[in-house]
């Protein structure tokens, strides 16, 4: 797993309190260009003339003119335009951006109004606002070529106008650029709230929001919020009358795999204008830790069901996707909707996979998985042209 | 960490629901079936059911999830189902708003098969009689593109349209000429391929024209029924189809079966041969009871129950072909589950409600008549002109929201004619004036003796119990209306 914040050290005294960086190692960056950039310092040398740099050799923690921070080697995985923040004050950093990643997500808010009985992301009830300030100063960072972003949270819409805000700016600078934003939905059944997201007329805009059920109760009790279903149906109605691109979003475990089959045959009549579903195995990590006797169940003994929802769903056309499962956990017949999607920086496989000829199209396993319990029916597949 | 509220609590204490507008009706001796305004449908046992309409059911019954999803009620914890009701509505009704999109273009009625179902066609080497010319077309053709609709689609029909292929040629490319920028214009040719050569599917293929033909069966059916010079009917379609694909495409090929009395019992056998030609699906129609069929006492003979027993053996049969691996669908079933298990409405104008007469069909028969379907003007042919619009000589407003037009939609507008207003299957059958004017001579018809009506409820329950009885159908049919 990828260590994406941690604290750094340094010797003098440093020019700035807090401060975003864009990842160079291009020894002849022009001058004017060395303002917003901190140079990877790669061997044991210095750069002569950049302000900030980074390495990872302690022995350049000595006096200097200019602003050195030590990172651990953890670390080393920065490359050229990755974007970090670093904060004298906390002596901590925060990598925002990996160019490497294929996707990259950042988090808006840790405030919710949904308590999820999986959340892996469990909410706080703080004031995290600078978060999204960070945000509408990354997009300056950032790539122009950038082919996909997401914002996650906690609950993005919180932030009311200034979530908009952000979303135009986006579309200002990186309008080619694939947005992703998780959210609950609920806040979209305000028409003003959806038209003035409309109006910004992003696009590559993509809006994904959770349902966990066409039971209400069972959804409203995921969620743990009374009325949440029907305030997120009624969210997607709004979007999707406005012609915003909509993903529905499915956590596969205990409690929503009873009712998979009727949820995909709700979506199929009631939704089937929703522009894609993303069926998603659980990932086990916060709350989910604390639910894991609620919510574990061998994907290997719900696989049956997915086939019979992936299939409905095929069967009227609603783009599918599985996500976060095994390759060797479904069947046949969901394998043309299988994704491998697991964020690289938490990703991992065990030492069955080592064997395993399917390898480089499976998505492997989340981290907190190989650590904290995953199916007991994982199994190599064999070269197939070894077999009679 | 705050503690996780158990799911028992997200349960209102009040558990009553509102029921919302359905119908229903036996649906066998022990069981009710339920279907509301945009067609989803429930199953009950009769005492779930006496349950349901009392306030009696609670919902840890999956049958109170099942009618919840589908629409049946409101509860306390949701009334989502008052949003997702109208929008399901404006979609079934969409196409509505589209106006009509088939224009069929009788170009003549001549034809050198001599079919004795046949109802409209001409054994006459009288090209002047028959054929429809240059200066009717180019009018029908003006009244054509002032149809709102996007997409306009222009079937040639006849007799047989190969023998009037100047005319065809001339339309095709008079059509593109004139058709407006935005509107999407495709062409098909009906046509028996007896005449079919090298030189008309260069034509065809340079304008993307499609091909529908006939294939009533295995040789022996289908010469029996389509009796030509040389008695090769079957060799000849055969060879068109084979030569047609190649041109055009595998997929731009279709192929209609007539269903006569020799058919009723070897559905198999007629099934075999479409699998043989590689289609991927039969329509297993029931005869239409106009014109020269009624008059050769063809469709006395074949009763609808004979019918039913043809399309229910054809359709096990075609489950059967699927259980074993061999892809294959029936296209009349399709029409009615796609309106059984989607929002969609199919353009099959014989179950559409309103009718699709004028709105969603027009004729322009070879004699400049406008005709508000193909049936209509069959029915002319045998003397009554009723279904007839006007001519081409008249202007689109006087033709398209006639009186008398508008008079038929409403007057047979299922969700208001007797009887069809209670039917619980009201939402998967339409109205079809013309049948009930052919057979009744009353548009709107009288339901408990129409072979129509009952006819079709036959082919609704029979598609709903087997739905009901096999998963495997279930998951089958579903996949049709994809």
């Amino acid at each position: 797993m990828l260590k994406l914040s941690g604290n750094f050290e340094h010797f003098n005294e440093l020019d700035f309190s807090r401060k975003m960086f864009k990842v160079t190692s291009n020894y002849h960056l022009p001058k004017v260009l060395h303002q917003d950039c901190i140079f990877l310092n790669k061997g044991n040398d210095l750069h002569p003339n950049f302000d900030f740099q980074l390495t990872f050799n302690k022995k350049n923690l000595k006096q200097s003119n200019k602003n050195i921070i030590f990172l651990e080697t953890d670390f080393k995985y920065l490359s050229d335009d990755d974007v970090l923040v670093l904060d004298s004050k906390t002596k901590r950093t925060r990598v925002l951006y990996r160019t490497n990643s294929p996707n990259n997500y950042i988090l808006l808010t840790e405030r919710c109004n949904h308590y999820c009985l999986m959340c892996s992301q469990p909410p706080k009830n703080i004031d995290d606002s600078f978060l999204i300030n960070e945000a509408m100063e990354l997009i300056d960072y950032l790539p122009r070529n950038l082919s996909n972003f997401g914002l996650t949270g906690g609950e993005p819409t919180l932030y009311g106008d200034q979530l908009i805000t952000l979303v135009n700016k986006f579309k200002v600078f990186l309008p080619d650029t694939q947005l992703d934003i998780l959210t609950n939905g609920r806040a979209f059944l305000n028409q003003n709230y959806s038209l003035a997201l409309a109006k910004i007329k992003h696009r590559k805009l993509r809006i994904a929001v959770p349902v966990y059920s066409s039971n209400p109760i069972t959804h409203d009790y995921v969620v743990q919020s009374e009325g949440a279903f029907d305030e997120t149906i009624k969210g997607i109605l709004e979007l999707k009358k406005l012609n915003i691109n909509v993903e529905i979003r499915v956590v596969l475990h205990s409690v929503t795999i009873p009712d998979l089959v009727s949820l995909a045959k709700y979506i199929v009549r009631n939704l089937r204008f929703v522009d894609h579903v993303a069926l998603m195995g659980l990932e086990i990590t916060g709350f989910t830790r604390a639910n894991f006797d609620l919510l574990w169940i061998d994907p290997w003994d719900y696989k049956d069901i997915l086939s019979e929802a992936v299939s409905i769903l095929n069967d009227y056309n609603v783009p599918t996707s599985v996500y976060n499962n095994q390759l060797c956990l479904i069947n046949e017949d969901t394998k043309s909707n299988y994704q491998k999607s697991i964020s690289d920086w938490k990703n991992e496989y065990i030492d069955e996979c080592k064997k395993c000829t399917k390898i480089l199209e499976c998505g492997g396993f989340f981290s907190s998985a190989v650590q904290h319990g995953y199916s007991n029916h994982i199994k190599a597949f064999k070269n197939e042209a070894n077999q009679i | 960490m705050a503690k996780f509220l158990n799911k028992e609590e997200f349960y209102k204490d009040n558990q009553k629901y509102s029921l919302l507008p359905f119908k229903f009706s036996d649906f066998d001796k022990d069981t009710k079936i339920l279907s509301n305004m945009i067609g989803e449908f429930q199953l009950l046992p009769n005492s779930t059911f006496e349950d349901f309409v009392n306030n009696n059911l609670t919902n840890d019954n999956s049958l109170y999830s099942d009618l919840r999803d589908k629409h049946f009620f409101t509860d306390t914890n949701t009334s989502v189902a008052l949003d997702l009701l109208p929008i399901k509505i404006r979609t079934k009704y969409q196409m509505l708003s589209n106006f009509t999109a088939l224009h069929i273009f009788v170009v003549s009625l001549r034809c050198e098969h001599s079919c004795p179902y046949c109802q409209v066609s001409r054994q006459s080497q009288d090209k002047n009689t028959f054929d429809m010319d240059e200066d009717k077309a180019e009018k029908a053709l003006n009244l054509v593109f002032q149809s709102p609709s996007e997409n306009i689609k222009i079937e040639f029909q006849g007799g047989e349209p190969l023998l009037n292929f100047e005319i065809v040629k001339f339309i095709v490319l008079k059509a593109i000429e004139i058709k407006p920028n935005e509107k999407n214009l495709s062409f098909v040719i009906a046509t028996n391929l007896a005449l079919i050569n090298n030189e008309i599917l260069e034509f065809c293929s340079k304008y993307n024209i499609l091909i529908s033909t006939s294939l009533d069966g295995p040789k022996d059916i289908h010469n029996k029924n389509r009796p030509r010079k040389g008695n090769n009917s079957y060799e000849k379609t055969i060879e068109g189809i084979n030569l047609s694909r190649a041109y055009l495409g595998f997929d731009s090929v279709s192929a209609l079966m007539t269903t006569t009395y020799d058919s009723l019992p070897r559905v198999e056998e007629i099934i075999d041969e479409y699998i043989k030609n590689k289609f991927s699906g039969i329509f297993l129609r029931p005869l239409s009871p106009h014109g020269f069929a009624i008059k050769t006492k063809s469709y006395s003979k074949y009763r609808f129950n004979e019918w039913l027993d043809f399309y229910k053996k054809g359709l096990d049969y075609i489950i059967n072909l699927n259980k074993n691996g061999i892809e294959f669908f029936e296209h009349f079933s399709q029409v009615i589950l796609k309106k059984m298990l989607t929002s969609d409405s199919d353009g099959y104008v014989d179950l559409m409600n309103p009718s699709g007469l004028g709105i969603a069909v027009a004729v322009y028969n070879y004699d400049g008549k406008i005709y508000a379907s193909d049936e209509g003007r069959m029915l002319a042919e045998t003397g009554d002109d009723y279904f007839c619009l006007g001519s081409v000589e008249d202007e689109y407003s006087d033709i398209f929201t006639s009186e008398k037009l508008l008079n038929v939609l409403d007057t047979t507008f299922t969700k208001s004619a007797p009887l069809c207003a209670d039917c619980v299957y009201e939402e998967y059958c339409g109205a079809d004036p013309v049948f009930h004017y052919a057979t009744q001579k009353d548009i709107v018809g009288h339901k408990p003796t129409s072979e129509f009506c009952n006819r079709n409820i036959e082919v609704f329950k029979y598609l709903i119990k087997l739905m009901n009885e096999s998963k495997y159908v279930e998951n089958l049919f579903r996949s049709w209306v994809r």
